[in-house]
């Protein structure tokens, strides 16, 4: 059932560990939500928000960056899509996300980590619905197609 | 000013760390969570739980702390925390179709976005797509409004 040799629990924890602190440090320190579809889909709003964001994902660039350059773990990033299509594919998956997360108001770490932990009814039902969605939709993926 | 910049930054830089050491930015090792049908033949990989599980738990100490002992945050002057209540139909629509292009791309906003690191050919369509997505359906829904 689970392959052993893929699990990685200890990588896991200690990297869900970190983006628990990082959303810690941004709501203990400026009040806001660590949600990266929200920040990343405000940015058009410009405003005086806009310098801190930008900055937010300038720092999950360089955070992803700068761990790989300390070579402590294999992080290749393989493609979830081969093929001549993949490209379709990969259009039609991120309009979907854009819209989607915009109208559900947050994504896996908005209603995930920061709804959620704060027992709100609305995120844990998007993230119901969202969690039984994607497991669905990568499940009839991993049996027609891949 | 500042140090609300700097907030960002670190918080950033976190993130981003934690999605890499995580193997989150790798969208194979989410698509090897979301397909049950490795299960079957024994190539499930659950390391997405203890990745939600490990944020969620710090997360709920920061609000435990913040709900005993903070009126306002360190460096504002107020929490912007959302405070909707009701279960529209945007919410479950909106997280469905969510849903599908996560299951479909093995990515969501967060592991995309730090990917660009690497400038893999999967992140550098996906995210002008979703930048589409959201940008554009906002901007559309602002103007019929």
């Amino acid at each position: 059932m689970i392959d052993m040799a893929a699990f990685t629990p200890w990588s896991a924890l200690i990297g869900g560990v970190l983006i628990g602190l990082s959303a810690a440090v941004l709501m203990l320190g400026s009040g806001r939500v660590a949600g990266v579809s929200g920040i990343f889909g405000r940015l058009p709003e410009m405003g005086s928000d806009l310098v801190w964001r930008v900055v937010f994902l300038a720092g999950l660039v360089a955070g992803a960056w700068l761990t790989a350059q300390m070579g402590w773990i294999d992080g290749q990033v393989r493609p979830g899509f081969t093929g001549a299509y993949a490209w379709v594919g990969l259009v039609v998956a991120g309009l979907a996300v854009g819209v989607g997360t915009r109208f559900g108001g947050g994504c896996t770490s908005g209603h995930g980590i920061c709804g959620m932990s704060r027992l709100s009814v609305r995120s844990i039902v998007a993230v119901l619905v969202f969690m039984f969605v994607g497991f669905l939709t990568a499940s009839l993926m991993g049996v027609f197609v891949r | 000013m500042i140090i609300r910049i700097l907030t960002a930054a670190i918080s950033g830089l976190l993130f981003g760390a934690g999605l890499y050491i995580a193997q989150m930015t790798d969208p194979t090792k989410v698509l090897a969570f979301l397909d049950l049908s490795l299960m079957a033949t024994g190539q499930w990989d659950p390391s997405l739980i203890l990745v939600m599980g490990g944020g969620f738990a710090v997360m709920a100490l920061a609000h435990l702390v913040r709900r005993i002992g903070m009126k306002k945050p360190l460096f504002d002057v107020a929490f912007r925390l959302p405070d909707t209540k009701d279960i529209s139909p945007s919410l479950l629509w909106g997280s469905a179709l969510f849903g599908l292009g996560w299951g479909l791309a093995g990515y969501c906003p967060g592991p995309a976005i730090a990917s660009l690191a690497f400038l893999p050919y999967a992140s550098l369509i996906f995210v002008p797509a979703m930048a589409v997505g959201s940008w554009g359906s906002g901007w559309l829904a602002n103007r019929r409004r």
